[in-house]
């Protein structure tokens, strides 16, 4: 059964050969994916990418600083219900109607096989990869307020994307299967501009690459560029008609690219310096 | 006997336990790897190894284990024999067997083989070329978190080229971290420092169950939800580090630390500065230690309150005469007119908590070359030794009243 999910890219993501065997083995081995990168590497279109080359829904579990992992299980309204006793609506008795599920309750409830994508867990507290061991191992979890075991009919498939900001556990750690975004060199960037903008001047293609990638070599940005700025910048480069040759000399439309003050000094200093050369 | 694979990456320092172990050879009985050296590379990866910081480590186990260095020629033979022979892999099926067989044939070992002494020469040459602890070669020590690929470039996908060439690059060399201790243990202790703050700031987000209940009450039974503010952390940090040359073997170390404390969220205010061997009238910005970017330590006296919390970190030991004396300071034509002991006691009067992390374990203290001075630095401040244990007895003592 398993064997028929086999993820092979889609047409608006490029995907390496590794990380689509990756995938491929995350899925096969049911274990969730955790992928890490440089921000703008496509963790979160990887998803996105796999749902649909799967033929899935994708469910998006974002995690921010105040998240906790019974969040994505599911809420028990208790104001709500509170609230309906006072004026007698509906049926207070029926727990079950004021419990909501969460992201992961979701993705286990549902009939259908899914993607789950818990997005930037890192973002989230120390502890937060630890409580959900449980829950991503077994695919289940009770609901103590009426006895309700949840208990995913369908393993989804889970992906789970950090930026590194925190180490996560080494037990959280042990049951993944990982994997490294490397940021793109030129040819593949070049094909990743080319997915997202497709009628674009070959030469002021090669020429912004050229430029963003000379960009992100230069020593003491705080903020590198990365993927998604390139392509805004292509485009404006498109649109406000820029003469490719101005293109390295100058880096027009920089604040597209840099989004620092003290990043676009650095640049300038580095672009007059180069001239000076 | 493929068992070896496993122990030579813990060998090398890749933290592979059992349960990832089974996982991989899971996988393999799948047919999740097969009969190609390049996929194994890549599936045995993603399951093994869980850090980029250990794909240099995997690279080298790979290299080694397929390479043959390093370890002794039976291993070697036996790798061998198991690629010849796939087929007595447990836990295929027919038709796997079958698949693996004909792919097995497109397979040159003699070519394969002949690479691998290839690149065992250039392995060699690679791995003498030092720069083993990246992030401390030349560049500044506590520029940013341990291994933030900042300033590493990395090839390109390895699309068509075989793991074992990949493996030999050691592209991931700049990944490394080699942490012994671990950025999230000291993380993890560095959430003691937490002192709640008042209710008065803030925005009201928070039910406030005994005063829902007295409104309630009051509104005849009408529920009438009352917030209040939350409490947040309301600790301030001051971390003073020596940058001073005795300090150099304590880097990682310390730029370990340096990234808990900076990951740390938590805290109301942070603020770094660095010292060479003992604090005087400036505190630096960067690790260079020059005036032009340096801050009067009166200055910083004055701007902080009292209930900072304050940690030093170095290794408390100097010359005596750099702790004692007038004009002790290290650098030729600073000069300082009193003694940095004295330094030290101010910062110690000023503030209502603080401590001091040595670099060096405790158990040496009494005998290590600076003893001395380790002893009068300890009379001043309580001293802990830099581990995890010890940054957590520290955190504890930065919160008690003494």
């Amino acid at each position: 059964m398993s064997q028929s999910f086999t993820y092979t890219g889609t047409s608006d993501y490029i995907a390496a050969p590794d990380l689509m065997q990756t995938v491929n083995v995350a899925v096969q081995l049911s274990r969730p994916l955790l992928i890490k990168g440089e921000p703008g590497t496509g963790k979160t279109m990887l998803a996105q990418s796999i749902a649909r080359g799967l033929e899935m829904p994708l469910i998006i579990w974002n995690v921010k600083s105040t998240t906790k992992a019974q969040d994505g299980l599911y809420i028990y309204d208790t104001v709500q219900r509170l609230y309906d006793g006072q004026f007698g609506d509906g049926d207070v008795s029926d727990i079950g109607r004021y419990i909501k599920m969460g992201k992961l309750g979701e993705a286990f409830a549902g009939d259908e096989r899914v993607v789950l994508l818990i997005d930037e867990i890192d973002k989230a507290d120390l502890e937060f990869p630890n409580d959900l061991l449980w829950e991503l191992d077994q695919m289940e979890f009770t609901i103590p307020e009426t006895r309700a075991t949840v208990k995913a009919k369908q393993r989804p498939i889970v992906l789970i994307t950090s930026n590194a900001e925190k180490e996560l556990p080494d037990a959280f750690l042990r049951r993944c299967v990982f994997h490294y975004i490397e940021f793109p060199d030129e040819d593949m960037m070049e094909r990743i501009v080319h997915v997202h903008v497709p009628q674009l001047d070959k030469r002021l293609l090669d020429l912004a690459i050229q430029a963003f990638y000379w960009l992100r070599d230069v020593p003491g940005l705080q903020k590198k560029p990365s993927t998604s700025e390139l392509i805004d910048w292509v485009q404006a480069l498109a649109r406000g008609g820029v003469d490719p040759k101005e293109i390295a000399a100058r880096l027009p439309f920089m604040g597209v690219l840099l989004k620092k003050d003290h990043d676009v000094d650095v640049a300038q200093r580095a672009l007059s310096s180069g001239r000076r050369r | 006997m493929f068992t070896d694979f496993f122990f030579l990456l813990r060998f090398y320092g890749v933290p592979v336990t059992i349960t990832e172990w089974l996982a991989l050879m899971r996988a393999l009985a799948l047919g999740l790897a097969p009969a190609s050296l390049d996929q194994f590379y890549a599936v045995a990866r993603s399951i093994l190894v869980k850090s980029e910081a250990y794909f240099d480590q995997y690279d080298q186990a790979f290299a080694a284990m397929f390479k043959g260095i390093e370890t002794p020629p039976r291993i070697e033979d036996e790798v061998w024999e198991w690629l010849a022979n796939p087929l007595e892999m447990p836990g295929l099926t027919d038709e796997e067997r079958r698949l693996l067989a004909a792919a097995m044939e497109d397979l040159d070992l003699e070519a394969l083989k002949r690479m691998f002494e290839e690149r065992l020469a250039e392995q060699d040459e690679a791995h003498h070329g030092g720069n083993r602890w990246v992030g401390t070669g030349g560049t500044s020590p506590f520029g940013h978190s341990g291994f933030h690929p900042g300033g590493i470039r990395v090839g390109g996908e390895s699309r068509g080229r075989s793991a074992v060439k990949v493996a030999g690059e050691r592209r991931y060399r700049g990944y490394r971290t080699d942490q012994e201790v671990g950025v999230r243990q000291f993380e993890l202790a560095l959430r003691r420092l937490r002192q709640l703050s008042s209710r008065s700031e803030g925005v009201p987000d928070e039910l406030d169950l005994d005063e829902t209940i007295e409104e309630t009450a009051g509104n005849a039974g009408r529920l009438s939800l009352v917030w209040r503010k939350s409490r947040k952390n309301a600790v301030k940090v001051l971390l003073l580090m020596d940058v001073g040359g005795s300090m150099h073997p304590y880097i990682r170390l310390c730029s370990q630390l340096f990234s808990a404390v900076n990951r740390s969220s938590h805290f109301k205010d942070l603020r770094f500065y660095y010292f060479h061997n003992c604090v005087y009238d400036w505190l630096y910005l960067d690790t260079s230690c020059s005036l032009s970017n340096a801050i009067s330590t009166r200055r910083v006296l004055q701007e902080l309150p009292s209930d900072t919390k304050l940690i030093l970190v170095g290794d408390a030991a100097m010359a005596p005469s750099e702790l004692m004396a007038r004009d002790g300071i290290i650098w030729w034509g600073y000069g300082n007119d009193e003694p940095g002991i004295e330094w030290l006691r101010r910062l110690r009067g000023h503030f209502d908590h603080s401590v001091w992390l040595n670099t060096i374990p405790e158990s040496d203290w009494e005998h290590t070359y600076g003893s001395v001075t380790i002893r009068k630095t300890r009379e001043v401040f309580p001293m802990f030794e830099l581990t995890v244990d010890g940054l957590t007895a520290a955190t504890k003592k930065l919160m008690v009243r003494f």
